[in-house]
């Protein structure tokens, strides 16, 4: 069995894939990668599954030790990676001789980088997935943050490590999956308790991601908006991006460790195809909403999933 | 209640005949939220099974729910609000203890965090805003109310809810079968034990 070891964290490096859905109704939430599309395609450039475990490493990156060869990518933010002396590149799969280690340090990018290795990051699986919840400390690595000298099992890969290709992702899509800074929301479910003022200062402003950021959501600084007409609302299920206004009148944007319900109003949701660009935030990262119809968002996505399953997305 | 038993039904039915492309179920006090994935389903092709669902709930018949009872210890630093509590509504500790256990609570729904369940109605005399200034950890085993609400918290977390007692069970544990002690729609009763049970029976349960 291939192992890794861990000689430096990093800042907060957990396992995660794509999370576990279908569990609402016990409040679990789905957990999993903040950035999806940067764990999808470094497991596509690995030739694992696309919701395979990786390694999911935030602001500041890790060292990690291989024992055994292996063939890794790395996706997300460019966390200045080096292997061995030299400087490795990102987005494109590489081999790992045994007995070599791969340093990761600050981002000169965005918040997170993924580390997808071939065979995928082996833990015991919570409600069928690897992804590590952190709050409740349950799934991925014993539930928690990886540390200094956690040794982590590299699974079976279906390929054999003889036949290993180079692979790298097309530039132009690289370009179009860029994270992006204006994030493009539909109407949330109380978004007629704001007044029209209220909505114009909201989608006018421009909000600051504060260091109080975390999986479970992105508390911004900004324009405060006036509280919702409405006054206290009942508790209801909240989704992925949900823009909350809280009593302050500053927006709390729900993110992959969320609550499953909540009581604050809701003046927007973040639309799916913008998900992904919610991981690479950092604090003191300055973003707008814009409006979009909910038509809008699903031709998004649609056209998203497109190029993320296009046979010109890896190159060989 | 009404609207509770609504949720149930619809939820009830969903589980039985899942849609596909539906991928996550929140219910809540008098809504549910659906979460599907839009590149498989469209808005107006689910709305049109849900309102499919909707017309059949009526005849949904709803199992007898379970009771289940929690023990819980009221003492000291357990129930470190309770005296404040007892005071706001002029009434003594142990009124407040027999008020807060002498009720049959329904699981409206499990949110927030694994295993939370919104557990109601409070007794009126017991009915109590939040914390103004929420604490930053609050232990696992925790039994708070707010407004008209009452709960136990699965997890060590921030919380707002004021503490009136603590229980040495385990609402949620990821190797249990039964992973979340309760489920929706469970009878919720609190048992008031002493410290010497509450040490036993967290021994028992570690």
């Amino acid at each position: 069995m291939s192992l890794i070891e861990v000689r430096a964290p990093g800042l907060l490096t957990t396992v995660q894939d794509l999370g576990r859905e279908g569990f609402g109704t016990m409040g679990v939430s789905p957990s999993g990668a903040a950035d999806p599309i940067a764990l999808r395609i470094g497991n596509r450039l690995v030739g694992n599954s696309e919701g395979t475990a990786g390694l999911e490493m935030t602001l500041l990156g890790g060292t990690f030790f291989f024992r055994e060869p292996a063939v890794v990518a790395l996706t997300g933010s460019d966390f200045a990676p080096t292997l061995g002396a030299g400087p490795l590149e990102s987005w494109c799969s590489v081999e790992i001789p045994p007995g070599q280690t791969l340093q990761l340090g600050p981002t000169r990018g965005g918040a997170r980088c993924y580390l997808c290795v071939r065979g995928g990051i082996d833990v015991k699986l919570f409600l069928g997935s690897a992804s590590t919840h952190l709050l409740s400390g349950l799934g991925g690595f014993e539930g928690r943050l990886l540390r200094k000298g956690d040794v982590l099992k590299v699974g079976r890969a279906s390929e054999s490590f003889r036949t290993f290709r180079r692979r790298n992702l097309a530039r132009r899509a690289l370009e179009k999956l860029a994270p992006r800074k204006v994030l493009r929301v539909t109407a949330g479910p109380q978004s007629d308790w704001f007044s029209e003022e209220a909505q114009k200062k909201f989608y006018a402003g421009a909000y600051r991601v504060t260091e109080e950021s975390n999986r479970m959501g992105l508390r911004l600084e900004g324009t405060a908006i006036p509280s919702a007409a409405g006054g206290e609302m009942l508790s209801e299920g909240v989704s992925l991006g949900a823009v909350q206004i809280t009593a302050g009148g500053l927006p709390i944007i729900l993110f992959v460790e969320q609550q499953t319900t909540g009581g604050y109003p809701k003046i927007a949701n973040v639309i799916s195809a913008d998900l992904s660009s919610l991981g690479q935030l950092r604090p003191r990262d300055e973003i707008r909403f814009e409006l979009v119809e909910m038509e809008t968002a699903r031709a998004l996505l649609v056209e998203q999933e497109k190029l993320l399953a296009s046979k010109e997305l890896i190159l060989e | 209640m009404e609207s509770h038993e609504q949720v149930r039904r619809l939820l009830w039915l969903m589980e039985l005949e899942p849609i596909t492309g539906v991928r996550n179920l929140h219910p809540a006090y008098s809504s549910i939220l659906i979460k599907f994935d839009a590149t498989n389903l469209w808005h107006e092709e689910l709305e049109q099974i849900l309102r499919g669902y909707l017309e059949r709930m009526e005849k949904v018949a709803l199992t007898e729910p379970r009771l289940v009872e929690i023990p819980v210890c009221y003492d000291g630093e357990y129930g470190p609000d309770l005296k404040d509590v007892a005071e706001l509504h002029e009434i003594t500790t142990a009124q407040a203890i027999a008020l807060h256990s002498s009720t049959e609570y329904i699981v409206y729904f499990l949110g927030f965090a694994p295993g939370f369940a919104y557990l109601g109605e409070l007794p009126k005399a017991l009915v109590t805003p939040r914390l103004a200034m929420p604490r930053r950890s609050v232990p696992v085993g925790s039994v708070g109310i707010a407004g008209s609400q009452t709960g136990v918290y699965p997890i060590a977390t921030p919380g707002g809810w004021r503490l009136l007692g603590r229980t040495p069970l385990k609402m949620f544990q990821s190797a249990r079968a039964e992973m979340s002690l309760l489920s929706i729609g469970d009878r919720v009763r609190f048992v008031p034990i002493s410290r010497e049970q509450f040490s036993k029976l967290e021994l028992q349960n570690a």
